[in-house]
């Protein structure tokens, strides 16, 4: 009963709306692992950002799933563009279950550019859990194009992309336009991509990218309008490690089919597996669960059953598709896949990567 | 949409909705009379409950609490000159004086009212606006941006002090603290010098607390006598509402400038309050005593703010764009109900639109009743002497601060900035002016760029940019013949202010210029090593800075005694001479103390050293009276700590041991 009285606990704050959460708590402890323990979820970013909503979606239903229903609250470290809390995760965390780590893209990108804030090994860590997500870039139909077919069109025009900056997870975009060998102008300084989305919709920029949930709430009608034609999805990662196309958009090509209807060949070479590297980083494992690597594993399976089980639940599958984005949380050998490949980098890579953001863009990754 | 609204309305007025908008409104009331402790903060506590709500009810919780923050931190800002968060700092420069002079009742009464018809009037605003909002929110690109963030800086004019020299270094100090981080142009990192904190900037929590909380700690603690003298509210309950009555078209402007600037997503709610001061200052003619407690310069801020989260609604609803730091976190909790933000808002969703505007108007009209209500007990805290208060504001504030990224770091630079803003406040450098340059900065930097990006220089020449120029011109224009300083001098340049004539007494202001003057070269040297796009901005800025520098010294070494240029409050200054004076570093002292203990012990076990020390060294409390109130202090920070569910910074004792929560 420890759990229902921290939450009562609560409670006495003054919060009367928490007495209405009593229902969530679940049944009883039964005498398994976590029963009357607090888990502290990190979340290495400010209340109130998408990380911050997948986390507090997430963790009523791993209180409730997990063995003896243990409170999970989540608590933000922000700081440092995330590298602040999860080199807390790093330097603190025991293995015991207790305290874990949910990362997103923007915790992925230093430590795969080698940002000198970074001091923490995802090679050391043990994965729980991964939510994927996908993206579709479109663009005005003041271009001339009609559909994902005229892609060639776009070669010789001048196109202006609304970019958050050069490492933030824009930098996917950016990679894949050069690949592409598309002239793009980035415009620096946005602040999310809704605030893109509202530079396309005033004209001052004509390609932009949005994530699968605000494509379909927020671009569908202007496609459906006739003010924006899409081109592309980023596409998803199968077992095998392919991008094949999103069946959130079956209709759209992904990024491989299209650089192939503008090439004629597949997309290979260094250049390609900068791409990839971080595309997988920033989309199919953009957000990932970790324990520490010394964890046993009966505490990683019993975090990767949970988050399994969650799925048939009623409140997941009702706000699943808001929050997550119509992609399914994974866990297992996928999980592993996603993660191995998501932060994965040669040395060759990294470098070819950041030796051109200092020389075409400006970017100093701060000295170390 | 009469429909609609009349049945949203309907679907309000049910006992389980206005319950749970009363839970809203009272946690709100709660964390606005803290200090510093803002929106943000408020709706991160109720975070955790709204998973699982049904959708209106939630949002008439979330909408209770946003709407009543600028309502009640009205408290602090009027009876302590703490501002209460970041929408009522501008409420501090009239209110404070105000409750000094023990008018309290009618500045807070003034306040409540202006509060309440500032959030109707914003409601009202957002019932027919969310129709036409769409192209008129679209119609402010880049270029308009950049012109709206100039003519917020404009209002440096008029809160430029005595010595507009002095008033534009201020403003430029501001804006380098301002360009602190990640350049928005090229993301290379500016004046960091190594730090991991500067990479993100200062946050603004701890520039505003730095600057105005501290300097006004400091200085309470030297007199040792309670915040108000004699009757600390006084009467005048009704000369408030009164005065709101004659002042209605004042209110309802500045009601209009807040829905305005809340509606616009990137130009934020921190600068709101200042514009409506700066446009109030402005526009009064008759008998302006601003500064000095003119309770017009509580109006127009108080009918602004409230007025601003009508507006500020509108993007956050319609593009899913938060207008402000608090939006931001009321989209998170849009988004865990399950509602999208999007054109569906005022199509098949218009409803839970209409619902959240009938909860706005209903939570500010609450609001308004409950702060009047409780007027009596919380006012009585400023008749306590002020030494006892002390150390529960001290680890307030401090509490406030480390929410910005939960570090030791916050409290260090807010204790640096503290000691900035005390020699501020002690040489008559315009602490507001420096806070809309800090502001602003980003903003002016980033649209700039953006603009000069998409238009080139054409971009002057778009109608929107040329109307807003003409508005910043106006503005200038009427500023400067209005200048307020911090102690209410409309001023002229008059050489006739009170001054010893001793170039050796002119020392220490002196000295303090030049060390404004060598920051400014700091940030000169550094801005160099930077590509042209990164250094562009505080290279101007350092340049502009030293300028003014460069008129303000000559004056403050050669200009003749009571020249405008002068003051230092430890010359002129209401206290000297006084008996019973302590140090103006007293306080600061004492805080640092906190801050050293901190990194030696962690937050809250050097809270709980502290608390004792103070109150037995300081405040010569009896054991009895130490133990209760040290107690009631640690038990409300722990639970507040719980509430938001954080962890206190830590210290070097938490690197050697192991300690459970809240010492770890």
């Amino acid at each position: 009963m420890n759990n229902t009285f921290s939450i009562t606990r609560r409670v006495a704050l003054g919060l009367v709306a928490g007495a209405m959460t009593l229902g969530l708590a679940g049944p009883a402890a039964a005498e398994s692992d976590f029963s009357g323990k607090t888990i502290e979820w990190i979340i290495p970013f400010s209340a109130g950002g998408g990380s911050d909503t997948w986390a507090r979606f997430n963790a009523p239903l791993l209180s409730k799933y997990l063995p003896g229903n243990p409170t999970v609250v989540v608590v933000n470290e922000p700081g440092g563009g995330s590298t602040k809390g999860t080199n807390l995760f790093a330097a603190r965390a025991k293995p015991d279950g207790l305290t874990i780590l949910g990362t997103s893209g923007s915790t992925q990108f230093p430590y795969l550019l080698g940002d000198p804030r970074v001091r923490y090994e995802y090679k050391d860590w043990k994965i729980a859990m991964a939510s994927p997500t996908g993206g579709v870039v479109y663009t005005s139909p003041s271009l001339g194009l009609n559909g994902p077919e005229d892609i060639a069109m776009l070669k010789d025009k001048n196109l202006v992309y609304a970019s958050q900056g050069a490492t933030s997870l824009d930098l996917v975009p950016l990679l894949g336009f050069r690949l592409m060998d598309f002239d793009v102008q980035h415009v620096f300084g946005f602040k999310g991509r809704g605030d893109g989305r509202l530079a396309f919709e005033r004209g001052e920029v004509n390609i932009d990218y949005q994530t699968s949930s605000a494509y379909l709430k927020s671009v569908q009608p202007l496609v459906d309008a006739g003010q924006a034609v899409p081109l592309f999805s980023w596409g998803v990662l199968n077992e095998a490690g392919e991008v094949v196309r999103d069946p959130t958009f079956p209709d759209l090509p992904s990024f491989v089919e299209a650089y192939e209807t503008l090439t004629g060949a597949a997309p290979s070479g260094p250049e390609y597996d900068a791409y990839f590297a971080f595309f997988t980083a920033g989309f199919p494992a953009q957000k990932m669960v970790f324990l520490p690597g010394e964890t046993p594993d009966d505490i990683v399976d019993a975090y990767q059953k949970a988050f399994e089980d969650m799925k048939a639940d009623p409140d997941y599958q009702a706000n699943a598709d808001t929050v997550l984005g119509a992609y399914g949380q994974v866990t297992g050998a996928l999980a592993q896949a996603l993660f191995e490949k998501g932060t994965t980098i040669t040395p060759e890579i990294r470098a070819q990567v950041t030796g051109m953001l200092a020389s075409e863009y400006g970017v100093k990754l701060g000295e170390e | 949409m009469v429909d609609t609204l009349l049945t949203a309305l309907s679907a309000l007025l049910t006992f389980q909705h206005l319950a749970y908008m009363f839970v809203g409104v009272g946690v709100g009331l709660m964390i606005g009379v803290i200090p510093g402790l803002g929106g943000i903060a408020g709706l991160s506590l109720l975070m955790p409950f709204l998973y699982g709500m049904e959708e209106t009810t939630a949002l008439a919780m979330l909408i209770g609490l946003v709407a009543v923050i600028p309502t009640s931190d009205t408290f602090s800002s009027v009876l302590m000159g703490i501002p209460g968060s970041s929408a009522s700092q501008a409420t501090v420069l009239d209110g404070f004086p105000l409750a000094r002079e023990g008018q309290a009742a009618r500045a807070l009464s003034a306040a409540f009212i202006s509060s309440m018809a500032g959030g109707i009037f914003g409601a009202v605003v957002l019932t027919g606006f969310v129709v036409i909002a769409r192209p008129i929110i679209l119609s402010f690109a880049s270029a308009e941006l950049f012109m709206l963030s100039l003519f917020g800086l404009s209002m440096v004019a008029v809160l430029a002090g005595r010595s507009l020299a002095k008033g534009l270094a201020a403003c430029c100090i501001g804006l380098v603290i301002g360009s602190i981080g990640g350049a928005p142009a090229t993301g290379e990192f500016r004046m960091i010098f190594g730090l991991e904190y500067l990479y993100d900037g200062i946050p603004l929590v701890i520039v505003g607390l730095g600057f105005f909380a501290i300097p006004e700690i400091a200085d309470l603690l030297r007199k040792n006598s309670a915040i108000a003298s004699g009757n600390a509210l006084g009467s005048g309950w009704f000369q408030g509402f009164r005065d709101w009555w004659k002042n209605i078209w004042l209110s309802m402007r500045c009601a209009g400038i807040g829905c305005i600037i809340g509606a616009i997503p990137g130009l934020g709610g921190s600068v709101v309050d200042w514009i409506a001061y700066g446009h109030a200052v402005q526009t009064v003619k008759k008998d302006p005593k601003f500064g000095k407690g003119d309770i017009r310069g509580v109006i127009a801020p108080e009918s602004a703010n409230n007025a601003m989260q009508g507006g500020a609604l509108l993007p956050t609803m319609l593009f899913g764009i938060p207008g402000s730091g608090a939006m931001a976190v009321f989209l998170g909790g849009m988004v865990l109900l399950g509602i999208q933000p999007g054109p569906s808002m005022v199509g098949a969703d218009l409803n839970i639109t209409y619902s959240v505007v009938w909860s706005l108007a209903l939570a500010n009209v609450m609001g308004a009743g409950i702060c009047l209500a409780l007027a009596i007990p919380i006012s009585r805290l400023t008749q306590i002497p002020f030494q006892r208060l002390a150390p529960f504001m001290i680890v307030l504030i401090c509490f406030a601060a480390f929410q910005a990224t939960r570090s030791l770091a916050d409290l260090v630079a807010l204790l640096s900035l503290g000691v900035l803003g005390v020699l501020m406040k002690r040489f008559g450098w315009p602490r507001p002016a420096l806070l809309i340059g800090y502001v602003l900065a980003p903003q002016a930097e980033t649209y700039f760029y953006q603009a000069l990006q998409f238009n080139g220089w054409s971009f002057l020449g778009r109608p929107g940019v040329l109307i807003i120029g003409l508005m910043t011109l106006a503005s200038v224009y009427f500023g400067l013949r209005n200048r307020v300083d911090e102690h209410g001098h409309v001023v002229p340049n008059e050489d006739d202010a009170p001054d010893v004539p001793s170039f050796r007494a002119h020392m220490p202001q002196i000295v303090f210029a030049a060390a404004m003057a060598g920051l400014l070269l700091v940030a000169m040297s550094d801005s160099l090593q930077h590509d042209f796009l990164g250094k562009i901005f505080p290279l101007s800025v350092s340049v502009v800075g030293l300028a003014m520098l460069g008129i303000l010294l000559p004056q403050l070494m050669r200009g003749k005694t009571g020249h405008h240029a002068h003051f230092d409050a430890e010359l002129t200054g209401d206290h000297v001479g006084q008996e019973g004076i302590g140090s103006l570093w007293g306080g600061l002292a004492w805080i640092a103390g906190l801050v050293g203990l901190t990194a030696l012990i962690g937050f809250y076990a050097a809270l709980l050293v502290f608390f004792p020390v103070f109150l037995a060294m300081r405040a010569k409390a009896g054991p009895l009276a130490v133990a209760l109130m040290t107690i009631g202090c640690a038990g409300f920070i722990l639970t507040l700590a719980w509430a938001l569910s954080l962890n206190f910074p830590t210290g070097l004792l938490q690197d050697v041991v192991e300690l459970p929560w809240p010492f770890r």
